[in-house]
């Protein structure tokens, strides 16, 4: 997606200044709601009808996740997760994966090339591929394993929470296709609100741990999800219980980065003044030339 | 015995000095494409590598060739950078040295002690460079890695360079500081003069040699 003129811009990868944030508009978010979601895959259809993009017909390996990993073709993807309950019954656990979204976005801080990643006022955070340089950073510094480089073209992809679609009104596609309305898409206040009545109806039916999962060290992010189990998010295929950008990949991007351009300045202008205050260290210039006594000390040394 | 002061001593043969000046070429564009990849104020430098995806794309290959010759380097120098006791008091007076007071300074060989401690700070630098850099290195290896070894290369990749930045700035500064050095390694030759002052040791170890 290229930066859309209609949806201001939060912040911008590799980029030190403000940028263009003069309107303020309302935050954003998707709410999935995994116990209303049959696995049907419909959502997954819809984006790649939507974003143009078809994926290679894979191999089955066995479940039903297909494909059965996010690609640069795939940027939404479902999680099967089968597990036995307390009282031995089966719970199917199915989880939309792709991107979260973060108001905290790990692939923004570590993203080198400038405007490569955006993050759109209203908390959407999108990769404009025609300035991505291929590097992989944005999947070093995604907490959620989610950025995929393209084999044909060396860009990152990964969900653009339908930008373009946004932009104009409308709803993400997989929001617009899911038939259970699993899958919501409003303003993050409604979301949450939204979200927290499906928890209380959750509760009620027995599922005392139900929650929202909006985790916190990443600063919340723009999608969500309703969980079952919000005590256990790591059932659902691996969601990080507490995710937050790695803290190796924050001091790189972090403190590091200033200081060490700040090192690499101080020490060439402090070669430059020791320069000027000691000078050259020349012994074959014409002064020491002349006070020069060196056959008597070469003769002494050769004893 | 009567030595011309200015009489010319061989410090480097024609292939130290091309092989340095080899490393010294790949070290200045690694540096500049690493660089602009590293802060965004100097992304700009990606521009003389033909923009972000081309420097992206050159920077490794530029590395491993950077290691490569400097390899040859190394091995031609090891010997002569050996840490010896006079090398621990040359260090201990520091403030000798910056002051231009060689005259207070112990003898040295054919490297001063600051040359062998940079010489190592190189040789280690570049082969932690080198051992990170590939587990980043995209499309190629980067995959193969588990995550977090992926973060904690490219932090370590960026710190170790930062290391090696700063002693190369030294040493660029020390060869325009010590007149008489970057012609030595321009044209091969010092004066007599120079070599007793800087590394006597060496100096006389030539003469005798004739």
């Amino acid at each position: 997606m290229s930066s859309l003129q209609t949806l201001d811009v939060r912040q911008r990868s590799a980029t030190t200044s403000p940028s263009p944030s003069i309107r303020s508009t309302v935050e954003v978010a998707k709410l999935i709601d995994i116990s209303k979601c049959i696995g049907c895959k419909a959502c997954q259809v819809a984006c790649g009808e939507w974003n143009d993009i078809r994926d290679v017909v894979g191999q089955n390996v066995g479940v039903y996740d297909n494909p059965s990993d996010l690609t640069a073709n795939t940027w939404t993807v479902m999680r099967f997760t089968e597990r036995e309950t307390e009282g031995g019954k089966l719970e199917w656990l199915i989880r939309k994966d792709g991107c979260m979204h973060c108001s905290d976005p790990g692939c923004l801080k570590a993203c080198p090339s400038p405007g490569a990643i955006v993050q759109y006022a209203n908390g959407i955070v999108d990769f404009v591929e025609e300035h991505c340089i291929g590097c992989g950073f944005c999947i070093t510094g995604c907490p959620f394993n989610i950025p995929r480089i393209s084999k044909r073209d060396n860009k990152a992809y990964k969900c653009t929470l339908c930008s373009d679609r946004v932009s104009v009104g409308m709803e993400p596609a997989c929001v617009k296709t899911c038939p259970t309305g699993a899958i919501t898409f409003g303003s993050k206040q409604d979301m949450v609100e939204h979200a927290a009545e499906r928890v209380q109806d959750l509760k009620e039916r027995g599922y005392q741990n139900a929650g929202l999962y909006d985790p916190k060290g990443v600063g919340g992010t723009h999608v969500m999800y309703v969980l079952q189990h919000a005590d256990v998010p790591q059932i659902y295929h691996g969601l990080p219980r507490d995710p937050h950008v790695s803290s190796l990949v924050s001091l790189w991007k972090g403190a590091f980065k200033p200081l060490a351009l700040f090192a690499m300045g101080a020490a060439v202008l402090a070669g430059f003044f020791h320069y000027v205050k000691v000078g050259p260290n020349d012994v074959d210039d014409g002064e020491n030339k002349q006070r020069e006594k060196l056959p008597a000390e070469l003769g002494r040394e050769e004893r | 015995m009567s030595v011309d002061p200015s009489a010319q001593i061989e410090r480097y043969t024609d292939r130290e000095r091309m092989n340095h000046w080899l490393v010294a070429i790949l070290f200045v564009l690694v540096a500049l494409s690493g660089l602009s990849l590293f802060h965004p104020a100097l992304f700009w430098l990606s521009n003389l590598f033909g923009g972000g995806p081309w420097t992206r794309i050159l920077h490794p290959f530029l590395g491993v060739a950077a290691v490569a010759a400097f390899f040859f380097e190394m091995v031609r120098f090891w010997g002569d950078n050996r840490l010896q006791e006079h090398d621990r008091q040359w260090l201990r007076q520091w403030r000798d040295v910056l002051a231009n007071r060689e005259d207070k300074l112990p003898e040295m060989g054919r490297y001063n002690a600051g040359q062998k401690v940079l010489f190592w700070v190189m040789v280690v630098c570049m082969i932690v460079l080198l051992l990170t850099g590939v587990v980043f290195w995209r499309p190629w290896f980067a995959d193969s890695f588990p995550v977090f070894l992926v973060r904690l290369a490219t932090l370590v990749h960026a710190a170790v360079a930062t290391i090696l930045i700063l002693g190369i700035i030294i040493h660029i500064y020390a060869a325009i500081w010590t007149k008489g050095s970057f012609r030595a390694m321009m044209r091969g030759t010092v004066s007599t003069r120079w070599a007793m002052k800087h590394h006597r040791a060496w100096a006389q170890e030539k003469i005798k040699q004739g």
